[in-house]
């Protein structure tokens, strides 16, 4: 059974964020514009006024009351939607955490850009990192279609019996979330179908008037740690899940994307790097021409931030001579990329290879080829021994 | 830490407020431009009170506005109560 | 692949512009990307937009640095130190303006359409709203794309009595462009 090839539009992000949220059929809706999200609540809003999308759409005053009400929607048992970025996510911290610690299956469209510190309305992925100790699930994507596919994959994967976490989908704000590209837009029957299995499973605890619970309970010593490690456990379980539901998404619909992560031209790579969002686009050119050169280069595209996939992530690199990491963020206090700090923590299992960490793309700057020919070149030589740099700013660096 | 030469000249996202605070080269920003016709105009002022980044200069007996700063936006024009303020398009101005 | 650039000002429409490409591209069954960098989001701040296309998807998601094609909407956009940089040698440049060139502006650049876009926009759309004249000439000038499928595109975005005047001005676009070709 496969399902219908779906209409082709030429979309941004943005717009393809809500078709996806659209097809999904949510119960509630309570966005707030921010640059550069607005036009998902734009698109949303012109679905709702054209009875496409049959939500109830909450026009908040603010984030934190957008995050609120769709947790709470979420609780009452229905499906619900958002969509921030950088300061408005920063604005709904604390229901961010609540979402989670209450185990409430929210979708949110977080499209990366500078959080505050230094204002800049520009591209940046400290959002995604200043909350991945949420207890969300994370994952990051790399162009329109996949963010439409990956938004409805997310309700999929939010709302299963076995993980009931709010899953935030990333995407890299200005470079992807205003990039027009052609996106298929998947049936809206063959969207119920592909989600219809969460029909078939036990009904989640809800705020129910026939069987009333409290939720949000106080929490105490041992049954506190139990809840934690409960959360912990969905976390761990989300990674397979997460890889069952895209290739169930592939099968379906044609299209997946590797779950977890994507592994490109790494299986008989020398060294690989590995980086996230607009930029494994970019990498992937630049990996193509590298290896006409003769270079042994493989690229791993992060799709899944949180949980953090470890398991796959030491299968791709154990045997590689050296990996470096391009984040387009700071890991503070470490004063390195988030990411590269991240994986360096599997160094046990992947050996005491050199890992090179690359800060660039931070406020819109743009991760450009020759920028990822340098990360390249750079990986290459410490692959083959000699002496390298651990941490590079490239655009600040004095060769450029 | 490996960066040694720097651009910025704080620590942290500050900038000096001790000069004019019209920093920014809005001028740049036009597509039209407001041209006085000085025999029009009655010195009344109306056109400087509504400017709105306040970049009409007092002349002897006119008007002009600061096109380092006049972004274009035709307020001038409008309020002028002898219509002595005309926008023209920049591209007149270019070569 | 093709590698256009868009320069204009805010409120000129070139992200539209951009976009309406994209479209005309994709209805030829090419593949597209294409996106804006703003500084400021205002009218009359400068804006620039990129849109690439190819037989197969793409992949870069950075700025265009090497052109194959300029379109610049605002004339006064000509006096910018950095419009040619990196335009591929045998570059194009659309440009909207009531006068030709006398000399070639840059030695990459050996094919140019010049059209008054603005004027024809005012005639037409009674408001200087240079955008689709200026893919009209793109057509006509580059045949990257068919005069078809770019009057195709403005259905988008535009509707009743508004898309004819558009319609009305990508067709004196494509036919009124004068152009110019330097060894």
């Amino acid at each position: 059974m496969k399902a219908k090839q779906g209409e082709l539009k030429v979309m941004t992000g943005n717009s393809a964020a809500a078709y996806g949220a659209m097809l999904c059929r949510p119960d509630v809706v309570a966005s707030y514009p921010i640059t550069p999200q607005t036009e998902v609540v734009e698109q949303l809003s012109r679905f709702h006024a054209d009875g496409t999308l049959e939500a109830e759409m909450i026009e908040v005053e603010g984030e934190n009351s957008a995050m609120n009400a769709v947790a709470a929607a979420t609780l009452a048992g229905g499906r619900a939607f958002t969509a921030t970025s950088s300061w408005g996510l920063v604005y709904m911290y604390d229901a961010v955490l609540q979402a989670a610690g209450f185990r409430a299956p929210v979708v949110m469209a977080n499209v990366n850009r500078e959080t505050p510190g230094i204002l800049a309305v520009s591209s940046g992925q400290q959002d995604m990192i200043q909350t991945r100790d949420t207890g969300w699930i994370q994952v990051i994507v790399e162009n329109s279609q996949e963010i439409l596919d990956t938004i409805i994959m997310a309700f999929r994967l939010a709302e299963d019996y076995d993980i009931q976490l709010p899953v935030m989908v990333n995407y890299d704000g200005f470079y992807i979330s205003y990039l027009a590209e052609g996106v298929r837009i998947p049936a809206r029957e063959d969207v119920d179908r592909f989600l219809s299995v969460l029909k078939t499973q036990p009904q989640r605890t809800i705020m129910d008037p026939t069987r009333p619970i409290g939720a949000g309970s106080h929490g105490l010593m041992t049954e506190f740690m139990e809840l934690r490690y409960r959360h912990c456990a969905a976390l761990d379980r989300a990674k397979k899940k997460f890889d069952d539901i895209d290739k169930d998404y592939g099968d379906f619909f044609g299209r997946s994307y590797g779950g977890q992560i994507e592994e490109y031209r790494t299986e008989d790579a020398d060294f690989v790097i590995l980086t996230s969002g607009s930029a494994v686009g970019t990498s992937r050119t630049v990996v193509d021409a590298k290896r006409t050169e003769g270079v042994k280069v493989g690229l791993i595209k992060l799709r899944m931030f949180r949980p953090f996939p470890q398991e796959k992530l030491i299968k791709a690199i154990k045997g590689k001579k050296a990996i470096g990491v391009i984040d387009r963020s700071v890991n503070f206090g470490w004063n390195c990329g988030p990411i590269y700090s991240e994986l360096r923590a599997l160094t046990p299992e992947i050996g005491n290879i050199p890992i090179l960490s690359f800060i660039d793309g931070l406020a819109s700057i743009d991760i450009t080829k020759p920028h990822i020919e340098r990360v390249i070149d750079d990986v290459a030589n410490a692959a083959k021994g000699k002496p390298y740099q651990a941490v590079t700013w490239i655009p600040l660096e004095e060769r450029e | 830490m490996a960066v040694k030469k720097f651009s910025t000249k704080y620590e942290a996202a500050w900038s000096d407020a001790d000069q004019l605070l019209l920093c920014l080269d809005t001028g740049t920003w036009r597509t039209k431009r407001p041209v006085v016709d000085k025999e029009k105009c009655t010195y009344c002022g109306l056109c400087a009170i509504y400017c709105p980044p306040q970049c009409m200069i007092t002349r002897p007996d006119f008007f002009e506005p600061n096109l380092n700063f006049c972004k274009g936006c035709g307020i001038c024009a409008k309020e002028c109560l002898r219509g002595a303020i005309t926008m023209r398009p920049e591209g007149d101005f270019t070569s | 692949m093709k590698e256009i650039r868009f320069h204009g000002r805010g409120g000129q429409g070139a992200v539209l512009a951009a976009r309406m490409l994209a479209i005309a591209c994709v209805a030829e069954g090419k593949c597209v990307a294409s996106f804006p960098m703003y500084g400021f989001e205002r009218r009359g701040a400068p804006v620039v937009a990129f849109t690439r296309f190819d037989d197969k998807p793409i992949m870069e998601k950075t700025q265009i640095y090497n052109p194959d094609c300029l379109v610049v909407i605002d004339p006064g956009l000509l006096k910018l130190p950095t419009l040619f940089t990196g335009l591929n040698p045998n570059g194009t440049l659309i440009l909207n303006s009531a006068k030709a060139f006398e000399k070639q502006p840059n030695e990459n650049l050996k094919l140019a359409g010049v059209v008054n876009a603005t004027q024809i926009a005012v005639e037409e759309v009674g408001r200087d709203v240079p955008n689709t004249c200026l893919l009209g000439a793109f057509a006509a000038v580059t045949a990257w794309v068919t005069l078809k499928s770019v009057q195709a595109s403005l259905s988008e975005y535009f509707s009743g009595d508004i898309l004819k005047k558009n319609l009305r001005c990508v067709e004196r676009g494509y036919n009124e462009v004068k152009v110019t070709k330097w060894q």
